[in-house]
């Protein structure tokens, strides 16, 4: 089976948030980019299925800053193959970054797409249906389980309160992944280290279109002030239950 | 020329889901500038588009292979809605489903999308708020005149004002043909061994405050009001009160329910490294010092047998 | 001479493994001059009462550093010194040997995780087998294999990524300063020349407790009027615990970049809060950097070399019974006993007490080697914590107080005197809060 996973890197959520002044875009001197820990889940995933079916693995990534070590702890781990996209100039959000992972995926023999269902900053939509939708192939988000089936693929999609939804999906697809089977295996430093000295990260070029889908009025961070805003009764704890749509 | 609002109802084992009439309430408060409210009820049956009084039409679709979810033919059915009723905002459930449909309506259509969505509001143009950076940073977008697409998040607007009485017209509208390359097998039904407690969205957690093993009954009544499981903190699965699959914490489980109801837990680092991701956090302790409180979004200075009882009398009352 | 065979069958039904054995008839045998040629002279070849797959064991003693397990002669000594095996835990080098003799794959195994490198065993081993050696080899190949507990995965990516254990922003690491009420030069930022150069460490710098301490420890270097930085942001990780745990890669990248950081600026001598980033410049860095180190010591040896200043500050009385716990990094592993007895008997009003285990003798706390980090795991494995044994010998001592110089070890005896049920009885300190409680 012939997989590609896509990885995407978007700030840390460790660091403070902040916005810049335009009081449109995160300020960026201390952000720090960090795998999607759905992505993590993709690729643990994909490296199941590719250990099950003898697969070949391939790995995506827009270039930015520490992407190498991301590709090349992705190579420590299992992956066969990791694509560097190039040149690609500014993704304009997901949409844009669809278009060219899309345009990549194209070129590539794949059997399945993986990658995590959703990001923290998926704002103008997910990844996995509109990379599918471009290149016209069926696709289903929230899934947490993949196995070989008759031309193609079974899956599991979780809706809410632990109820699992079966479908086979022909091949090829699209998913996006949820949670993998196992928890996210880890790459020894001397290993990716190893990798990193005996092995060249392929690059390709990108291209992207100008598809830009909405503008930007304002970010900023919601009102919370430090602590708990404290509630003095029983009524006070049920009206917060009913704003927060759990009762 | 655009107009009107299609509300995507979502409904599983023949019943509606919250998130329906979460959004026809905001459909219908925003009605005023946003024009008719139309709700898209995909293989829904009569008592459903009964439930949906506060719509001004229910489009039903009804046709082979819609009579269970499924992204490749729902999604074809939607395509098609909006063809035939081109309205000028589209809200579909930031769900397990509806992340199947709006993404991919948003792209093949061209259509703007903003999704986490809180609110949304229409003027000469569309705006939305969303909240990204899991809840650190609030978005508010513009999304043009219309026709645009928005994904709206569970609990952003209250279901009730959805569930309206009234009469809305009925009209069915024809299921397109879908390609068959997705087929839906069978619905799985969670286990009934133990509960995973990563999958659940409310957690009434426990903590050493508790006293006694008897003791965890009362937090397991009020678990049972708010559909709930009952997690905890190291010290009771140690004390073999709780199975170590219901531990939160370093040495146990990462969870991130909608709710994170912790009760007589004090906070150590260890524990908070488990539930920090929690969208809601409320901790109920006796003592106000506690490092929970720093923690928590709301807090509330109680003996916890006071607040099990009290709240699990007051969400029985609510039921009736 | 000439050998024939014996006319007896072949023993071979106890070995699967080996070749017939036979008996052996020889025909002429003279030994010390006498002769003893003849039938009665049969011998025996070498006879295996029953054998095992050794293929563990073989794997386990050809990694470089692992030679030693396969040393021991099961003599048993280690076995009441170890204190896994004395917290339930069915443990100790002796029996990790005979469970590989009977062919168990220790790299599928709780055998492989258990071992908090405490060096107790290796003191009293008669043949050398080193745990201290072989642990952090063995670890390392399970880790290239993909076994590692789920526990010390989390632990390890987390170092990786951010630098510390607990996943925090670096950033972060000065968040604590705040709180301490006296200025702290942070070298990044102020880059002078400094006599001390602080290595805070994690705990101190992330753990609400260590905060407690690291603002005692600003305080008291204040007081003293020591001239200090620390590296804030820069400072990374010490490693040492992560080499235990099997990742000597992780260890390297952290020394390296903390090596890097030593090299920008001035000082006479780096003061360690904690015996594991002691352990780790004083030993394991100057493999990094031309092995000529830095001078390091524990904040506790630091200290202790000022007494003549620090005992005046010391004014208002710690009128507490009060027992202290060494930790193997300061103790066992570099020797050091002396320096934080040295600093609480300089405490005004102290009642002090020894435990049962101590000094060289000590009792393990029950994080180092990675324990810190497989809580979980070994609560599988064990009836009780190290942190529990050891805090119910500080209440069988009648200490009210069980002082620590250890960051992780605040934290571990806290938990423990709670889920002990001793809540209230016992009060846990670092020695550097002790002496800041005494400075008015």
């Amino acid at each position: 089976m012939k997989l590609v996973v896509l990885l995407k890197r978007l700030p840390d959520l460790v660091e403070d948030l902040e916005v810049d002044d335009s009081g449109k875009a995160l300020d960026t001197e201390f952000l720090k980019f960090t795998l999607n820990e759905f992505d993590d889940y993709a690729l643990e995933e994909a490296l199941l299925l590719k250990e099950a079916t003898d697969g070949e693995l391939t790995v995506i990534a827009l270039d930015g800053e520490d992407v190498d070590k991301m590709l090349y702890t992705a190579l420590a781990k299992g992956a066969d193959k990791a694509l560097k996209i190039e040149n690609a100039g500014e993704a304009s959000g997901n949409r844009g970054l669809a278009g060219i992972f899309a345009k990549v995926v194209s070129s590539l023999p794949h059997d399945l797409v993986l990658t995590g269902v959703q990001s923290a900053e998926d704002i103008d939509g997910q990844l996995a249906p509109m990379v599918a939708a471009i290149l016209d192939e069926p696709c289903v988000e929230v899934v947490t389980q993949v196995a070989t089936a008759d031309g193609g693929v079974s899956i599991h999609k979780e809706y809410s309160g632990g109820v699992v939804a079966e479908f086979e999906i022909d091949t090829p697809a699209v998913v996006g992944i949820q949670a993998s089977r196992q928890a996210p295996r880890y790459a020894p430093v001397s290993k990716v280290r190893q990798i990193q000295e005996s092995t060249t990260l392929e690059t390709v070029a990108g291209s992207a279109a100008d598809t830009s889908v909405f503008t930007v009025v304002q970010m900023t961070p919601p009102e919370t002030g430090g602590g708990a805003q404290m509630l003095g009764n029983i009524g006070e704890l049920i009206k917060v239950l009913e704003s927060k749509g759990v009762i | 020329m655009a107009d009107g609002i299609l509300v995507v109802a979502e409904h599983l084992g023949g019943k509606l889901s919250d998130i329906t009439f979460e959004m026809l309430g905001k459909a219908k408060a925003l009605s005023g500038a946003g024009g008719d409210v139309t709700v898209l009820l995909i293989a829904g049956d009569a008592s459903m588009a009964a439930e949906l009084g506060a719509a001004d039409t229910v489009a039903i679709v009804e046709g082979d292979g819609l009579a269970d979810f499924n992204p490749e033919s729902y999604g074809a059915a939607l395509g098609a809605a909006v063809e035939a009723k081109s309205p000028r905002l589209v809200m579909v459930g930031y769900t397990a489903m509806g992340m199947d449909l709006a993404s991919t309506l948003a792209v093949k259509r061209n259509l703007p999308h903003a999704t986490f969505c809180l609110d949304v509001a229409i003027g000469d143009s569309i705006t939305a708020t969303s909240q990204c950076y899991g809840g650190k940073i609030n978005v508010t977008t513009d999304l043009g005149a219309g026709p645009c697409v928005v994904s709206m998040l569970a609990g952003a607007a209250p279901a009730d004002a959805g569930r309206a009485e009234g009469t809305p017209s009925t009209e069915s509208l024809p299921a397109p043909a879908s390609a068959g390359k997705i087929r839906f097998k069978r619905l799985i039904e969670p286990e009934a061994g133990d509960v995973d407690i990563t999958a659940q969205e409310i957690l009434v957690a426990v903590g050493r405050g508790i006293g006694s093993k008897d003791d965890i009954e009362v937090a397991e009544d009020l678990a049972e009001e708010l559909d709930a499981a009952v997690a905890g903190s190291r010290p009771l699965i140690d004390a073999g009160w709780l199975p170590k699959t219901r531990q939160v914490g370093k040495s146990g489980l990462k969870v991130a329910p909608k709710l994170y109801l912790a009760l007589g837990i004090s906070g150590a680092p260890e524990h908070i490294e488990g539930m920090k991701s929690s969208a809601t956090i409320v901790a109920v302790n006796s003592d106000k010092q506690a490092p929970i409180f720093n923690f928590a979004h709301y807090g509330m200075v109680a003996d916890l047998f006071d607040v099990c009882e009290e709240l699990t009398e007051a969400l029985q009352e609510r039921k009736g | 001479m000439t050998e024939t065979k014996s006319s007896f069958a072949p023993l071979t039904a106890y070995s699967p493994r080996k070749k017939a054995q036979s008996f052996v008839q020889k025909d002429s045998v003279v030994i010390e001059g006498v002769d003893i040629s003849g039938q009665w002279n049969k011998m025996f070849d070498a006879r295996e009462i029953t054998s095992y797959d050794l293929t563990h064991m073989d794997k386990l003693t050809a990694i470089p550093g692992a030679e030693s397990m396969g040393w021991c002669y099961q003599c048993a000594q280690c076995i009441p010194a170890c204190p896994v095996d004395n917290a339930g835990g069915d443990y100790g080098p002796r029996k990790i040997f005979r469970r590989l003799q009977t062919g168990v794959d220790i790299f599928n195994h709780s055998d492989m995780w258990l071992c908090t490198s405490c060096q107790n065993c290796v003191r009293v081993c008669p043949k050398e087998v080193d745990m201290v050696q072989i642990m952090p080899a063995a670890r390392a190949a399970a880790v290239l294999e993909g076994n590692v507990p789920d526990e010390l995965v989390e632990m390890f990516q987390n170092v990786s990524e951010y630098g510390n254990p607990m996943g925090q922003s670096a950033r972060k690491r000065v968040k604590w300063t705040r709180g301490a009420g006296v200025d702290i030069r942070i070298l990044p930022k102020d880059a002078q020349p400094v006599d001390v150069l602080w290595f805070v460490g994690d705990y101190y710098a992330y753990h609400d407790r260590g905060n407690d301490a690291a603002q005692a420890m600003a305080r008291v270097f204040s007081r003293l009027e020591i001239d200090f930085g620390i590296l804030g942001a820069d400072e990374r990780c010490d490693g040492d615990s992560q080499r235990i745990a099997g990742e000597p890669g992780l260890f390297e990248e952290l020394a390296r970049h903390n090596i890097e950081q030593f090299e920008k600026y001035e000082f006479a001598k780096i003061v360690a809060s904690g015996p594991h980033a002691y352990n780790a410049i004083k030993n394991e860095y100057p493999k990094f950097n031309g092995g000529s180190g830095f001078p390091i010591e524990h904040y506790t040896q630091f200290l202790s070399q000022h007494l003549d200043r620090l005992t005046p500050l010391l004014t208002r009385p710690f009128a507490k019974k009060v027992t202290f716990h060494d930790p193997c990094y300061l103790g066992r592993h570099n020797g050091e006993y002396d320096a934080p007895r040295k600093l609480l008997q300089a405490v005004p009003g102290i009642e002090f007490g020894e435990m049962f285990r101590c000094k060289q003798q000590g009792y393990c706390c029950g994080g180092g080697g990675g324990g810190m980090w497989l809580d979980g795991f070994a609560a599988e494995h064990q009836t009780e914590r190290l942190s529990e044994n050891r805090v119910k010998e500080a209440i069988q001592v009648g200490a009210e107080v069980l002082a620590v110089c250890c960051p992780y070890e605040v934290s571990r005896f806290e938990d423990a005197v709670k889920s002990t049920d001793n809540d209230g009885k016992l009060e846990v300190l670092d020695i550097i809060e002790i002496l800041d409680q005494c400075m008015e």
